[in-house]
């Protein structure tokens, strides 16, 4: 568990020997994605030791979970409308992070994104269905936006740790969700679940045509695109990189560290708001609890698996929605309890993070001198 | 629950029999962590670690008949969890608040996959001890029954506190959370220092957890710790890292957690989730009044990441 040795096959399918120097040329590219491979396929190796402990057979588990995910059209189309919100809720912590902070609070961004969103939807019921769907977009990223900003000004402000108090704030946002849609917000035609009132079928974001995949994946990929170019091709993003290395640099330098926090967290928290809005106009059609499903935690993970880049979030929210997608069918099929999923995103993030540790240490990426 | 008979003295009562059983897990956690933050390392799992802990307890006790080897195997539990933290962070490079989300993730996934079982069945709980044999207020009577993992937290926080101010093991401690190279210095491992503080730090949380599927509320149920463990992690931050200082700040937080269901047994429903959600507020109140960007926290683990 605690090393993770990296498979040469691997190596020599991603990079074929074009050249003698390649490799060496290519080194830090290719650990970006030798590396967090090795740690999936070690992390899928040990869910599958864990499985084979309760009397099921790893290669099933497998099988299965391919079928599940990507084995027909069916589950693509599941894989992908579950990679949606996990591409915004990964952004919540990966934009962020390129500031050296630790976001963990996506869920709750999320959420308050989800009662904004459900909130204008519903006072706008007269307006037509483009601009209910622009006003309720609008508001879920403020709303979201100002939960993450929230944290990155108490930490600016008050030297608040941004991990903690984002976390706290899911749990606060998690309880305001209940009150309100209990309370005031409750339609009282929803007995044994209480949840708002519908926003309205013909509110509703339809699908990408040709699939039964929602618009929300269009704005995932979006928003990762520009994201990247934000944190990689702009100014702004430049000195949020700066920042991110070396903070007492930035402030000598002049940068004005603080509205840069402030700014990049309100975008962090808009994209995760962003993927409020989508679950509650593509899937749920209201608010209630069954938005709090752990998007926002999966999403801390997708963030960490693809090194905290903006359009790495794309494919690894893809592969991370597989598996959540493949959940149901290792339930049916394996018997499994739905937590298995949990335990193997779990087991992956640890083998991501204690996969840092090989960084520069690969003998053949290294530069010879 | 509410006779009448005490009228509105209900709420205060309840309030103070809560601070007392709602606080037993906070405490056990904060202590767990003061050790483990003390050495220089900060572990965000014990929210996976407390509900491990109160899965395996309650698995245990289930099994066995006997609730006292359910503490004791939540502790193995919570401190087998507190070495693969720590020996994932002994690695080059590898940031301990990340392993520590991770461990939380991975904590609670599968404990709800291993405690599925365990819904349903009923596990012997722990017993209570009486101190209100006196009262003849069936309200006093309950809020002071008290469980004796409660007793033992309150006698661990002085004892915490002596050793870390006295003994060669404190001492060790402090040295390896105040900088590494003095105790690298003094011929010690500092890694091997960590991994013992982080696994004491886990077997306590994980007794904190025996104590939620063990007493109270005393059932196991994937909604039983809703971020309790994370609370008692930013709980030690405030309590300066000051083992008598996580005993007070325990006791209120308890008292805060047990105001919502205080309430609703007088009959006052309304704002029952925000109520809820008392202690989370409570917390973020006490970090943003406490905190400062100019200075460092005073008593704060030099080696400490979290306070960088």
């Amino acid at each position: 568990m605690t090393s993770e040795v990296a498979d040469p096959v691997e190596a020599s399918e991603i990079a074929p020997a074009a050249d003698p120097g390649f490799l060496q040329r290519h080194g830090g590219t290719i650990e970006y994605i030798l590396i967090p491979g090795a740690a999936l396929v070690g992390a899928l190796g040990v869910f599958g030791v864990f499985v084979a402990l309760f009397g099921k057979n790893p290669l099933d588990l497998y099988f299965y979970m391919y079928q599940g995910a990507y084995g027909t059209w069916f589950s693509w189309q599941n894989t992908l409308t579950r990679a949606a919100p996990l591409i915004l809720t990964a952004l919540c912590t990966a934009l962020p992070a390129q500031l050296g902070m630790v976001i963990i609070g996506g869920e709750g961004a999320l959420l308050v994104g989800a009662l904004s969103a459900t909130a204008v939807a519903l006072s706008m019921q007269w307006a037509p269905p483009l601009a209910v769907q622009l006003g309720m977009a609008a508001a879920g990223m403020i709303g979201g936006g100002l939960w993450i900003m929230l944290a990155g000004a108490l930490r600016q402000y008050r030297g608040v740790n941004e991990t903690i108090s984002s976390l706290l704030l899911v749990y606060i946002a998690l309880a305001i969700l209940n009150h309100l849609v209990e309370g005031v917000m409750r339609d009282p035609s929803s007995l044994n679940k209480p949840s708002t009132r519908s926003i309205g079928a013909a509110n509703m974001l339809g699908s990408i045509p040709g699939t039964d995949v929602h618009w929300g994946l269009v704005y995932g990929i979006l928003a990762a695109t520009a994201s990247y170019i934000l944190i990689y091709h702009t100014t702004f993003g430049f000195a949020a990189r700066v920042a991110g290395g070396n903070i007492r640099a930035a402030k000598i330098v002049g940068l004005a560290v603080g509205k840069l926090i402030l700014t990049i967290c309100f975008l962090a928290g808009a994209a995760a708001g962003l993927a409020g809005m989508v679950e509650v106009a593509a899937v749920q059609g209201q608010t209630n609890a069954n938005l709090a499903a752990g998007y926002g935690f999966t999403g801390i993970l997708v963030a960490f698996l693809a090194r905290q880049n903006p359009l790495a979030v794309i494919p690894v929210a893809i592969l991370l929605g597989g598996i959540s997608a493949s959940g149901g069918l290792l339930q049916r099929r394996l018997g499994l309890p739905d937590a298995s999923v949990q335990v193997l995103q779990g087991i992956i993030f640890v083998f991501v993070l204690a996969s840092d540790a090989l960084y520069g240490r690969i003998g053949f990426l290294k530069a010879r001198s | 629950m509410a006779d009448g008979t005490i009228g509105l003295w209900t709420v205060p009562l309840a309030v103070f029999g809560g601070a007392i059983r709602v606080s037993t897990p906070f405490l056990f956690v904060s202590l767990g962590e003061c050790i483990t933050e003390r050495s220089g390392r900060i572990n965000l799992g014990l929210e996976g670690t407390l509900v491990m802990g109160a899965m395996s307890a309650y698995g245990i006790s289930y099994l066995t008949g006997s609730p006292w080897l359910g503490v004791l195997a939540a502790g193995v539990t919570g401190a087998l969890l507190g070495a693969l933290h720590a020996g994932i962070c002994s690695l080059p490079r590898v940031n301990d608040v990340a392993v520590g989300i991770a461990l939380m993730l991975f904590g609670t996934g599968l404990a709800f996959y291993l405690g599925k079982p365990l819904i349903e069945p009923t596990a012997a709980r722990l017993p209570a001890i009486d101190f209100g044999w006196w009262s003849d207020i069936a309200q006093v009577r309950a809020a002071l029954q008290i469980n004796a993992l409660f007793l033992i937290g309150v006698v661990l926080a002085p004892i915490l506190y002596w050793a870390f101010k006295t003994t060669r093991w404190g001492l060790l401690i402090r040295t390896a959370g105040e900088s590494s190279d003095a105790a690298k210095a003094m011929g010690y491992s500092v890694l091997g220092i960590r991994l013992r503080a982080t696994m004491v730090g886990g077997f306590l949380a994980g007794i904190g957890g025996s104590f939620l599927s063990l007493f109270y509320p005393g059932s196991w149920n994937e909604g039983l710790s809703s971020g309790q463990g994370i609370t008692a992690v930013a709980l030690v931050i405030f309590a300066r890292w000051d083992p008598m200082l996580c005993l007070w700040a325990s006791l209120a937080f308890g008292g805060a957690a047990a105001l919502g269901p205080a309430l609703q047994s007088v009959g006052v429903t309304s704002g029952y989730h925000l109520f809820n959600a008392a202690p989370y507020i409570l917390t973020l109140a006490i970090m943003i009044i406490t905190c400062s960007p100019k200075r460092t926290l005073t008593g704060a683990p030099a080696e400490l990441s979290i306070t960088r």
